[in-house]
């Protein structure tokens, strides 16, 4: 149990998007139905609510290492629409795991929508690690919706690990992520994303490599199964001598449907750089091969898209 | 152990259509090691599938341990007792070696039991455990991992489509060695192997020769061997680099 003044609802959310289960020993900022529902900061790690709107200034000293902020978000009553700002200053030489995320039960008829807006400014030679989980549940007609927008600025020699994952309940989603680099920064993405009965997401990154030696890896899987729908649109653009990988990978299932823009830009003439895209549904071999092994076809997909989605 | 009766199936459509296991007839006894050989295109891989459910024919039956499961699915065959080794095992992006050995097991594995299968296919399993089962692995690593996922399994019928291609001439010892270890080890259970290579057609118990979908010759293998010596039925390992 987090032992704060969260409901049932509230501590189940937290723990699908947080992984979190009990109070986190670093700092952290619990937002549940727009209110705060608990706080801590460390010497190092400053948590600072801002004036006029809505959101939080995370401070986190130069030098800082081997801390963590817990930042996750729960919505569980209908009709709640926000929009949230949270920004990171990030100092130089840091190294620390941010998790976020979002889970909203809607029950009711109405709508409920957060929208994030993350920004982050990463000093010289840090290393950030960002987790960030969606999940939606409940079975009201109320729409589940979240809009997260995250804006990275990177300083040189900083790196910065991004793991999105968005798997179940979330009906409408449209995700933008811009990052800009400088010398020798390296970001590495890795999103997961499946939609199921008649969601729709779309996933738009992009990446602009202006440092010399600059490196980014944007990989996204994704799965859309029912009547669902997905939009994947990723540009890499290389302004210096850089290297910029995007990957997506998706499968489709019953009458999903997919679209994938992996998109390239390059304005040097050392830029390198690569895109790949690739859907397609589970291949037969897949099914047989599993079957052989005594599971049903059922069980058989749902290993091959567990393990895919991994 | 395994009858099949009168087994016969065709591939493709209308004027397209072949006949490629024609009234087919053959039984496997318990606790034997059995090669079924013959030239590319005699349907030796064909018969493997039916037999694991794969295909299903056109007519005639098949039985297994006395119950007709011409009609049961592979789910349904495999939980009764059938592996099968690909010729050509399948990649997969994001399952690992642990959790294939796990599935065909069908239990936990405590990581040294996992170890165990995969050091017997040749295969230093700490390298291997966490891996992909993805195209990072080369063909003959997959080729291992398929023969290791039926060590796993532990079932009585155990088939081999082709085990030995592109595996090198060191772990060709350790194959044949790993087939008499699997029939000790499990009562009753039985081996039946694709292959034309001379080298498993000599430690096998008995040899079927398949001819256009019909068997020509069967027998024990002192008896049908030296007639095969020579022909595309029974190829010396280098024979085939030529």
């Amino acid at each position: 149990m987090i032992d704060l003044n969260i409901d049932a609802i509230g501590q189940k959310l937290i723990g699908e998007v947080a992984d979190l289960y009990e109070t986190p020993s670093g700092a952290y900022n619990f937002r549940v139905n727009s209110q705060m529902a608990g706080r801590h900061t460390t010497d190092n790690i400053d948590i600072i609510s801002k004036e006029g709107i809505s959101g939080i200034d995370i401070f986190i000293k130069p030098n800082t290492k081997n801390e963590s902020v817990h930042i996750p978000v729960v919505v569980s009553e209908s009709g709640i629409k926000e929009t949230v700002y949270n920004d990171f200053f990030i100092g130089d030489n840091c190294d620390v795991v941010i998790v976020a995320g979002c889970g909203i039960d809607n029950c009711g008829e109405h709508d409920a929508q957060h929208d994030g807006v993350h920004r982050f400014y990463v000093g010289k030679n840090s290393h950030i690690k960002y987790v960030e989980k969606h999940y939606g549940s409940g079975d009201g007609n109320g729409k589940r919706i979240l809009n997260p927008q995250t804006e990275v600025y990177m300083e040189e020699n900083s790196t910065m690990e991004m793991e999105m994952e968005q798997i179940k309940g979330v009906d409408s989603t449209e995700r933008n992520t811009i990052a800009e680099l400088k010398a020798g920064a390296k970001l590495v993405v890795k999103e997961r994303l499946m939609t199921h009965g008649s969601q729709t997401a779309v996933s738009g990154y992009q990446v602009s490599l202006n440092g010399a030696d600059s490196t980014a890896d944007v990989v996204s899987r994704s799965v859309a199964r029912d009547n669902s729908s997905q939009t994947f649109n990723a540009r890499i653009t290389g302004n210096a001598p850089c290297s910029g990988h995007t990957e997506c990978d998706s499968i489709i299932m019953d009458n999903g449907k997919i679209l994938a823009i992996p998109s390239l830009e390059a304005n040097d003439v050392d830029a390198m750089l690569v895109h790949e895209a690739a859907i397609g549904k589970i291949a037969g071999d897949q099914l047989i091969k599993l079957m052989t092994l005594g599971l049903t076809e059922a069980q058989a997909e749902e290993q091959i898209i567990n393990g895919f989605l991994r | 152990m395994l009858e099949l009766k009168n087994l016969s199936f065709s591939a493709g459509e209308g004027t397209e259509k072949k006949e490629i296991i024609r009234d087919l007839s053959l039984s496997i006894d318990n606790g034997k090691f059995v090669v079924i050989t013959g030239p590319n295109g005699s349907g030796k891989s064909t018969l493997a599938r039916l037999i694991m459910g794969i295909e299903k024919p056109d007519s005639g039956s098949i039985i297994f341990d006395g119950k007709d499961i011409t009609d049961l699915g592979i789910t349904e065959r495999a939980r009764l007792g059938i592996s099968f080794a690909f010729q050509q095992p399948v990649r997969f992006k994001g399952i690992r070696v642990i959790d294939l050995l796990k599935l065909a097991a069908g239990k936990e594995l405590t990581i040294n039991e996992a170890c165990n299968y995969l050091s017997e296919v040749g295969l230093c399993a700490r390298d291997y455990i966490e891996r992909e089962i993805n195209a990072s692995l080369s063909g003959g690593e997959l080729k291992r991992i398929e023969i290791a996922t039926l060590l796993a399994r532990q079932t009585r019928l155990s088939l081999f489509d082709e085990p030995e291609a592109g595996i090198d001439l060191w772990s060709f010892q350790n194959l044949i060695r790993i087939f008499e270890s699997m029939r000790s080890q499990i009562k009753d259970s039985s081996i039946v192997i694709i292959s034309h290579q001379e080298r498993i057609l000599e430690i096998a118990d008995e040899i079927v020769l398949l001819t256009d979908g019909q068997i020509q010759k069967q027998g024990a293998a002192a008896d049908i061997l030296p007639g095969l010596i020579g022909t595309t039925a029974a190829v010396a390992a280098c024979d085939r680099l030529k």
